[in-house]
């Protein structure tokens, strides 16, 4: 799988309540979330985010409430990938668990600047900046989470009884 | 192979002899926790799995407590969902309003939880239960939905940071200090994906409900959960509560930790959390003079029962500041009658206090106490992030009880010792 896209750069320890902030968690509308992610950090987030951007950040990203609403604000955004340097464990989790592309990469995290255009090969843990021309290899996935994100994560693979 | 608390609980639940850090496996669950705004969404997922019933209703948890009382139409649809499911699929632990309490002070008291267990809840602060020696960790409602379908959850298994506690704590002192204090040292990323073992022998001198405290924050510090060594208070606390036997897992004595701290309980002093992280911690003789607008004493992580009964105790006898709006939410109803019958609820209401129904509202921002713009609040909570308790230039500074209690008198973030005259 191939993404391609426009960044939109934040640092570190960008946390749940930011991503989607709690009062707006009465409802489990997907589009409604994606009306109001980003905007307790970054006002002109969704009006300027483009369907296939890509999020670059710095540790810990995604930490605090375990709220799944924050992946899918992110996704339903149009975000098509985050990258980050780290990622808070639960957020890693839900975002493999609803099929949010993430890769952890310290070094295109720091390198990558705001609006750059790159390209994610995730089967192949590649980042390619197009803009700078410099490439990043990353750590692809485990096995059995490979396998969770071929199925289309686990809601899925509990029915394709891979969990059971 | 030699193993940690955490691990020895997960392997067991694996059905495997051994486990080693970074290895998948696929556990057995006691409990799947879920609360009124993760459990919509799980129950959406839960849906989609076309599965006809939970994996076992006794075992499936619901606490309808954040934004309950229902704060507005979207929050009682969202409780209304859960009240569905939990009838038609007659879930035995579902607990509403009357019932409700903080869903982390709720499930000990109600001993749905043991040592040994393994526990996911969609609510970060699940970590909460590794106080009673269970191995508990927070996850999203698509896990949720899969543990309500399965009874089973995958997890990596974590390597671990050893924190052995020695001395004794000072007075006014609680571990709402000590897990305050150990976040500033190792930072909110500083357990990242790691378990945080307490123990030695300083573990005596703290109460369950400090442990309690201590493992519900292991999440601020990035960890997957935070457990305590089980002891004879541990013990106490589960034949008082929960009717199963407890399962303890004591660390293998060659296992194998990332670091290890020692960490002396009477060098400890009153510690608050500046804005707009947990980790931003300074002693409270460095705090400086920081006027307030609001105080909070309750939530998940400080509204057990010691905790008010804490916060009265300096209360007693005086007046909280002008304009410093006192909010007292004891966290279930027991703790609440508890209250009510020894006179606290009489100390706060003289002392100009309000005392709330069990609700996390304002700890995230929901209801029940939010913040105008550029508001100060104490608050003995447990995030302080930008916007956390409402308006995204307010400020939340996380202390104890008792640094509360005494805030909330004299309008500033205040030492306990001062109030008290010694």
């Amino acid at each position: 799988m191939k993404y391609t896209g426009n960044v939109i750069k934040y640092g570190d320890n960008v946390d749940t309540d930011v991503i989607i902030p709690a009062r707006y968690l009465n409802t489990i509308d997907k589009k409604e979330l994606a009306s109001h992610c980003m905007e307790d950090i970054d006002k002109t987030f969704t009006s300027r985010v483009k369907a296939g951007d890509i999020i670059v950040a710095g540790n810990n990203f995604g930490c605090g409430s375990s709220r799944e609403h924050a992946p899918i604000a992110i996704k339903e955004s149009g975000i098509s990938v985050v990258i980050a340097k780290s990622f808070a464990r639960i957020f890693y989790r839900n975002s493999i668990n609803i099929g949010l592309a993430i890769v952890e990469c310290p070094e295109a995290a720091e390198e990558i600047s705001e609006s750059d255009e790159v390209e994610i090969d995730l089967d192949n843990g590649i980042i390619s900046d197009k803009t700078t021309g410099k490439t990043y290899n990353t750590e692809p996935f485990p096995p059995f989470i490979q396998k969770i994100i071929e199925n289309g994560g686990l809601v899925d693979s509990v029915k394709a009884g891979i969990i059971k | 192979m030699a193993m940690t608390m955490t691990q020895k609980i997960l392997a067991n639940h694996a059905g495997l002899d051994s486990v080693t850090a970074g290895q998948l496996v696929l556990v057995n669950l006691d409990r799947v926790l879920g609360n009124d705004i993760t459990s919509p969404v799980a129950i959406c997922e839960f849906e989609k799995m076309g599965v006809s019933n939970v994996f076992d209703k006794d075992k499936v948890t619901m606490v309808m407590d954040h934004f309950a009382p229902n704060k507005d139409i979207k929050a009682a649809e969202q409780c209304k969902m859960c009240r569905d499911f939990c009838t038609e699929k007659n879930v035995t632990h579902f607990y509403d309003v009357g019932q409700m309490g903080i869903e982390h002070a709720l499930l000990p008291e109600k001993g749905l939880v043991c040592a040994g267990d393994v526990v996911i809840g969609a609510d970060s602060h699940t970590c909460t239960y590794g106080a009673l020696g269970a191995f508990s960790t927070g996850v999203g409602s698509t896990d949720m939905a899969c543990g309500m379908a399965t009874g089973k959850a995958w997890f990596k298994v974590p390597s671990a940071i050893k924190f052995i506690l020695k001395g004794k704590l000072g007075k006014y002192v609680s571990g709402k200090d000590v897990i305050l204090h150990i976040i500033g040292k190792i930072g909110v990323d500083g357990a990242l994906y790691k378990s945080m073992e307490f123990t030695g022998e300083g573990l005596s001198s703290l109460s369950i409900y400090d442990r309690l405290t201590m493992s519900n924050m292991a999440i601020e510090a990035g960890a997957k959960n935070g457990i305590f060594e089980v002891d004879e208070q541990t013990l106490k606390y589960l034949d008082e509560h929960c009717s199963r036997k407890p399962v303890v897992y004591k660390a293998d004595p060659d296992a194998d930790y990332d670091e290890s701290y020692e960490i002396d309980l009477s060098e400890i002093k009153s510690t608050v959390a500046f804005p707009h992280l947990p980790e931003n911690t300074r002693e409270i003789d460095k705090v400086g003079d920081i006027k307030i607008d609001q105080v909070v004493i309750g939530s998940c992580t400080n509204g057990f029962y010691k905790d008010i009964e804490e916060a009265a105790q300096i209360l007693k006898g005086h007046k909280v500041a002008k304009y410093v709006r006192t909010i007292i939410i004891p966290a279930t109803p027991a703790i609440y009658t508890k209250a009510l019958e020894n006179g606290l609820i009489r100390i706060f209401m003289d002392a100009g206090c309000v005392v709330s129904t069990p609700t996390c509202g304002p700890c995230l921002g929901g209801h029940m106490g939010i913040l105008a713009k550029g508001e100060r609040a104490v608050s003995t909570t447990n995030r302080n992030f930008v916007g956390r308790m409402g308006d995204v230039t307010s400020e939340v500074y996380l202390a104890s009880p008792a640094v509360a209690a005494a805030s909330a008198i004299t309008g500033k973030i205040t030492d306990p010792a001062e109030v008290m005259g010694k």
